[in-house]
């Protein structure tokens, strides 16, 4: 009897702990069984190992499934020049989409949450192959046409004492050459060597300085529309802020206790990194003119397509369409003119 | 004292005699400590979403300070599931009485004795707790490490070696089962003298003589003894709570050790978990670096140092205070029974203030118990983030000022009088008083 029970004891203790061992190995094998392939996608911090899976093959026109979760803190998930509408990766919780490719090409997804200093290095590709119009390859950044050294920013040579008012600047449009309100000049020239140019002329001696500065933050304002700027600080305040600040001070939460960017430190990244490989100075406080103002527009479109080599500014080139970033350069102006508030044209 | 004893109850004495009940009970903890270190080890790595955190840190945990250690003593010990595989060999068998099986059955070095690699334990788990607190797979690995430990142990040595002299929350269950509200004793100490074959004493994996238990600290209440008891005369009582603690029992200075352990192990719990201070939250986490160092420094020296040192010096103030004059080694360990009830009020403060607010968590594991997205009883999503309440806040008060009232009584019985009390209830008071500003302030 004792013998009996004893063995039903055994039983008993092995029957249980074999329960246990199947429900985390059966389970898992039970609800994989029904599912279509899925790709299994982990977020972490970069310190942690970043994405789970660095490039991600899909086919055109076939449905590619993500089951997506973070390993850490909060991540996103989106694609770099897509309308795909970005999703939010909570720790320990799964989040499921399918994407589906209509044309062959290397995709850019990436994290839009700050998650930790390296966060901008969560990214990766999903390389999609099949029939159909490939993606169209970016253009030549107008930088690299123009030859200009996005490397070696100078400062202002020259800034107004006092903010210079667009609306003001208005009234002398009509006596501006005609130059002077192309696209290409604004392109191609910082709002200081405009100004400079300006003051050279015979024509515009009658205006004092602070006139001949609204008037070229007046040609800067006809460059952009209120939507382009509502845009660009959208994707300021997404993207850059994290670094550069919300107010443009270059005081992001990022970036707090770095030491502060000067001229001499942008260099074309030869330093050795630091450990965390990441945020070796504080942006340039964008308020201060002397900076936008010594900026042309392709000096900072070619800035935010390839990023600021050494400085720890990341590259936006596969994530930002080209209106988006001119968008942004409209935007970054108004730190500089501090219309941000003021209506435009 | 008065005592209600529990073997007058016939369905109480079938349920407590018969080996059943408590074996299921034990096979279904051990069944869970297996799940729980697979979870550990292949679930998710988000601690809120692992079964192995969330039960053992916020189930488990919770469950042996507000429930198992107050209105039972060692009462988790009688299921622990730990040391079932290492007895099932020792004897042969695991549901029937010890008998013999394989093993060397050594008994355990005597230098090795009391308590004090248990307090080392436990100042261990302080120092890595951050880790092993938030990270699942260090918890399965803890929790593999100490099943594999008294496994081996219990090839080695004889009995429960291992949870006799290293388990740290053996050390700490019966540290505070003194002051818990049941007992092991003999009904008729006449009857024992007389009988010599001792059949208790060979039955007890404990190594207790029930005859001679004044304490309760080293009785894990398997009631085996009961079991062999030819003339019926082991009975288990029900108790005013601290019966152990008074005047005439004995003492030992690894208890001293054990429960200052236990105090400084509770405040800087509640430093690191509770406290605002994310430097200090960081430094624990950060195992191996500079401020880890640093902080397992500061903690080394507090439990070793600091604590110990107030509590010398106000044990050396009671002796020298009292009428009849002892040495310090016998004050320490006389007076260590202060530390009981003060240790036990205030760890069971720092569990109300994270049992209520993560308890949501319990549920949801049980759903989704490895965080792979399963929706088991339709409770995944559910956990929330509960606010300290005010009524948790008070209860907080009211316990550790119950616990500084206790301990002052503690205090004044086992001193003869009530100057050389004073000592040792300002020292409560200081701890109280540092608790209160850890837990509250």
């Amino acid at each position: 009897m004792l013998v009996k029970k004893e063995t039903l004891a055994r039983f008993l203790v092995v029957g249980l702990v074999l329960i246990a061992v199947v429900i985390p190995f059966g389970g898992q094998w039970l609800s994989g069984r029904n599912q279509p392939a899925i790709n299994e996608l982990h977020a972490r911090m970069p310190e942690n190992g970043g994405w789970s899976m660095d490039t991600i093959q899909a086919k055109v026109g076939q449905p590619l499934h993500l089951h997506i979760t973070s390993d850490d803190v909060v991540h996103g998930f989106t694609i770099g020049k897509s309308d795909q509408p970005a999703l939010e990766i909570l720790p320990g919780e799964y989040v499921d989409t399918t994407l589906t490719f209509d044309r062959p090409g290397k995709y850019t997804f990436y994290c839009n949450r700050w998650c930790g200093p390296n966060h901008w290095r969560m990214r990766g590709t999903i390389e999609v192959s099949g029939t159909g119009t490939p993606l169209a390859l970016d253009p030549q950044p107008l930088y690299l046409k123009l030859g200009i050294d996005i490397d070696s920013p100078k400062a202002a040579e020259a800034i107004p004492s006092k903010l210079a008012s667009a609306d003001r600047g208005a009234q002398f449009a009509r006596l501006l050459p005609t130059y002077a309100v192309e696209r290409d000049t604004y392109l191609s020239t910082s709002p200081a060597k405009l100004w400079l140019r300006l003051r050279a002329e015979s024509a515009l001696a009658s205006l004092s300085d602070q006139d001949l500065w609204e008037a070229v933050a007046w040609i800067w304002q006809q460059q952009t529309t209120t939507e382009a700027i509502a845009t660009g600080q959208k994707l300021y305040v997404t993207n850059c802020a994290a670094c550069h600040g919300e107010t443009g001070k270059g005081d992001g939460v990022m970036v707090r206790g770095l030491p502060v960017w000067d001229a001499g430190s942008h260099t074309s990244g030869d330093m050795t990194p630091q450990a965390t490989g990441e945020g070796r100075v504080s942006p340039p406080d964008f308020t201060d003119p002397k900076h936008l103002l010594g900026a042309s527009p392709v000096l900072l479109e070619g800035k935010i397509i390839r990023g600021g080599m050494g400085t720890g500014m990341p590259y936006w080139g596969p994530i930002f369409t080209t209106p988006q970033i001119e968008a942004l350069v409209s935007y970054l102006y108004s730190f500089a003119w501090g219309y941000t508030n003021l209506q435009v044209k | 004292m008065t005592r209600l004893d529990l073997t007058c109850f016939p369905w109480a004495k079938t349920l407590l005699r018969s080996r059943w009940p408590q074996f299921l009970l034990r096979a279904i903890t051990l069944a869970g400590f297996v799940f729980t270190i697979l979870a550990g080890l292949f679930g998710s790595v988000v601690g809120s979403h692992n079964f192995a955190i969330i039960f053992v840190w916020i189930a488990w945990w919770t469950a042996l300070k507000l429930f198992f250690i107050p209105f039972g003593g060692r009462s988790w010990c009688s299921i622990c599931p730990i040391p079932m595989p290492g007895e099932w060999l020792q004897h042969g068998g695991i549901l029937q009485p010890r008998g013999k099986g394989i093993g060397l059955d050594r008994r355990w070095p005597h230098f090795l004795k009391g308590s004090w690699l248990q307090a080392g334990g436990f100042l261990l788990v302080g120092l890595f707790g951050a880790v092993t607190l938030t990270s699942a797979s260090v918890t399965a690995v803890v929790l593999l490490a100490i099943i594999v430990l008294a496994l081996v142990l219990s090839l080695v040595f004889e009995r429960r070696s291992f949870c006799n002299y290293l388990c740290p929350i053996g050390g700490f269950t019966g540290l505070y089962a003194q002051a818990g509200p049941v007992e092991v004793r003999v009904k008729d100490a006449d009857v024992c003298a007389g009988h010599s074959e001792k059949t208790c004493y060979s039955a007890c994996p404990w190594g207790q003589y029930p005859l001679a238990l004044k304490s309760s600290a080293n009785c894990g209440l398997c009631m085996e003894c009961l079991r062999v008891c030819p003339t019926d005369n082991i009975a288990v009582n029900l108790r005013p709570w601290g019966s152990d603690l008074g005047p005439k029992t004995k003492h030992r200075l690894d208890e001293a050790f054990l429960g200052l352990v236990m105090l400084a192990s509770a405040l800087v719990d509640s430093a690191v978990f509770l406290g605002p201070w994310g430097q200090l939250k960081s430094a624990a986490y950060a195992i191996g670096s500079l401020p880890w160092l640093l902080f397992a420094g500061v903690f080394l020296v507090a439990a070793l140092g600091v604590l110990p040192g107030l509590y010398a010096a106000a044990a050396w103030a009671a002796g020298r205070l009292g009428p009849s004059k002892t040495t310090l080694q016998n004050a320490l360990a006389h007076y260590s029974q202060v530390l009981v009830p003060l240790g036990l009020m205030a760890w069971i403060a720092f569990t109300i203030s994270f049992a209520f607010t993560k308890f949501s968590y319990v549920l949801a594991v049980v759903s989704d118990p490895l965080g792979w997205g399963w929706n088991l009883i339709g409770m995944s999503g559910t956990a929330w983030v509960g606010q300290a309440t005010s009524f948790s806040l008070l209860l907080q008060i009211v316990l550790l000022a119950v616990g500084l009232f206790w301990a002052s009584r503690v205090a004044r019985r086992i001193t003869e009088s009530a100057r050389p009390a004073m000592p040792l209830i300002a020292f409560s008071g200081i701890f109280s008083l540092g608790m209160l500003w850890l837990l509250i302030g």
